[in-house]
């Protein structure tokens, strides 16, 4: 063991943890009752369902094989892959993300170079920015007509503000003496902005970006609970209202699998952006 | 008054924060030759990064004018190259793309190959080759991060180089070697040179004329004394110089207590804040009344 590297011996025992985990868990959940054994109220409530349990890990481990084998499969509106429902929640995420991005960081960089442009905004960001991006939906709904746009809607206001506010404090930052360098080159407003400001302030706005991007998987599922139709988040429903528990497990893993890409996309982008002083 | 680098009346009041006003300096003028080597020395505080900040054209003035070639100094400027008391390196980009995006911007029509081989020619010039152009400013040390910032500055061939306390951080070894580099690059090329230095030793190695700044507030620029040294100099013999003990202890003086007594007053009307020239040269014999004079007041006082 001793011979071991530190990250190997973190590997194994992450390992260790899991079969332990998966076992504890296979070992816990009983065999199914034989149906003739179940109350009434078991039978009204499902109970008597073959699936209605939680089911165990094998059971699971099963699914994703079969789930994964053929991701994008299309069998009418209630029966697709789950790669194609992951695709329209990343599709959704990234478009609404994507306005997001290209508002936020430009009102972001007006902020933080204007002081008067930061008091005059600053009102209107504390006040929108703790609303619950779900709060928005029915007022979406309402007034975009359509409930595509408006999980997109959603996505897009509730990644907005810590890009907003994490572009307007890096550029806020940045030290007065590498702007100099910049007016002493006589770099026009542009260039000094694309060449000293933007990369001085990147690592702070990829930090926003990449806690925007965490902020807008979260809320995908949740919204897409609310309109329907497809996505990763009105797969888990729908599997829910078919009591079809191993799906309702498979899909969470996969939500917790994606969002953790999502995130490891955006801090390798942090570390191509950080520097050194 | 025709000087290449003119100064003329120029005052700078900060607020003291107490409501009131601060003077820094009143009323200062002085000139600087083209290709002269001109070193400013005088006490923490007494405004010399505000006078350079001015000049760089990277601060206003409460009054007065800087005039470059008979222009007024507006705003920052290509022509007038910054060496920054902290280096100021982007440190994003390696050692060569420091150097090149001054280049690029000085020279906004040369080819991408042409900005390299100019930026690595200056990098060389100063002792910097092989992989550690490729090396990003935290993997320098002090000395090379000073050394590129020098680099930077001189590729862009800038009609005045302003230099801010350029050595400050540096550890005696590395100081002297930069020295000498700085002094050969500016050999070299002729170019108008204005520094800020705490240190005696290096203002008299590398200066043609020290300009003698008073206390705050209400500074003045006191004196100009002329280095009666001939060039090339170095730093061991140039102390076997008959001068330089005489200019050397003249400078002490000044710091330790002249500095003090003259300062601190608001200058009075009709005076005129031109720094008087010294000039001490014991070289020559003393039938010439005219050069002695300034030189014997001091030395005897
Ligand atoms: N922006 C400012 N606001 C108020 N006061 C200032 C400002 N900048 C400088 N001062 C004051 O002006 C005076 C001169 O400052 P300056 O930085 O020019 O000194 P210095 O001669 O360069 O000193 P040092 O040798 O320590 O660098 C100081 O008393 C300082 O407090
Ligand atoms: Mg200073």
């Amino acid at each position: 063991m001793a011979t071991l590297s530190e990250n190997k011996r973190a590997a194994l025992l992450s390992i260790l943890l899991l079969l332990a985990g998966l076992f504890v868990w296979e070992m816990s959940i009983p065999a199914q009752k034989a149906a003739g054994e179940l109350t009434e109220y078991e039978l009204l409530t499902g109970g008597g369902q073959p699936k209605a349990g939680v089911p165990p890990p094998s059971q699971v481990l099963a699914k994703a094989w079969e789930q994964l084998s053929d991701p994008f499969y299309d069998a009418g509106p209630n029966d697709k892959g789950i790669g194609i429902q992951i695709g329209y929640s990343i599709y959704r995420v990234l478009t609404g993300y994507l306005l997001a991005a290209l508002i936020a960081i430009p009102l972001g960089f007006l902020i933080g170079m204007s002081s008067v442009a930061y008091k005059a905004l600053n009102p209107f960001i504390q006040v929108l920015r703790p609303i619950s991006p779900l709060a928005w939906m029915p007022l979406a709904l309402f007034i975009i007509q359509d409930s595509e746009a408006s999980a997109i809607f959603v996505i897009f206001i509730c990644s907005i503000w810590p890009m907003l506010i994490n572009t307007a404090f890096g550029v806020a930052a940045v030290r007065e003496d590498w702007v100099n360098v910049a007016r002493t080159h006589e770099l026009g407003p542009i260039k000094t902005a694309f060449t000293v400001i933007l990369p001085a302030a990147a690592p702070t706005i990829v930090t926003g970006m990449r806690i925007s991007i965490g902020i807008a998987w979260l809320v995908i599922v949740a919204a897409e609970m609310l309109v329907g139709g497809t996505g990763i988040g009105y797969y888990v429903w729908n599997e829910w209202n078919n009591l079809d528990l191993t799906s309702v497990i498979f899909s969470i893993l996969m939500i917790g699998v994606v969002g953790m890409l999502l995130d490891a996309a955006f801090g390798f982008l942090q570390r191509r952006v950080t520097y050194i002083e | 008054m025709n000087s290449f680098l003119s100064i003329e009346k120029l005052t700078q009041r900060f607020p003291d924060g107490a409501g009131g006003e601060l003077t820094v300096f009143d009323d200062a003028s002085f000139g600087v030759e083209k290709g002269e080597f001109v070193v400013i020395l005088g006490h923490s505080g007494c405004g010399k990064s505000t006078i350079m900040n001015i000049l760089a054209g990277l601060a206003e003035p409460t009054s007065g004018v800087v005039k470059m070639d008979g222009e007024l100094v507006r705003g920052p400027s290509l022509d007038r190259g910054v060496v920054f008391q902290n280096y100021s390196l982007l440190p994003w980009l390696t050692t060569l793309k420091n150097v090149t995006f001054g280049v690029q911007a000085r020279y906004p029509d040369w080819s991408k190959a042409k900005v390299i081989a100019h930026a690595t020619e200056f990098l060389a010039m100063v002792g910097l080759e092989g992989d550690v152009i490729h090396r990003k400013p935290s993997q320098l040390s002090g000395g090379m991060r000073q050394r590129v910032s020098i680099a930077r500055a001189f590729a862009n061939h800038p009609k005045l180089l302003l230099l801010d306390e350029p050595f400050g951080a540096l550890d005696a070894l590395t100081r002297g070697t930069i020295q000498d580099e700085l002094l050969k690059i500016w050999g070299q090329m002729e170019q108008t040179v204005f520094m800020i230095t705490h240190d005696i030793d290096e203002a008299i190695l590398l200066a043609d004329r020290i300009l003698l700044m008073t206390n705050g507030p209400f500074a003045r620029v006191a004196e100009s004394v002329e280095i009666t040294i001939p060039r090339p100099r170095n730093r061991t013999e140039i102390i076997e110089h008959p001068n330089y003990y005489a200019i050397r202890n003249h400078l002490v003086q000044f710091l330790g207590k002249r500095s003090k007594e003259l300062s601190g007053h608001p200058s009075t009307p009709g005076e005129t804040n031109r720094p008087t020239p010294v000039r001490i040269d014991k070289t020559i014999p003393a039938d010439d009344p005219e050069d002695q004079q300034p030189a014997l007041r001091v030395v005897n006082s």
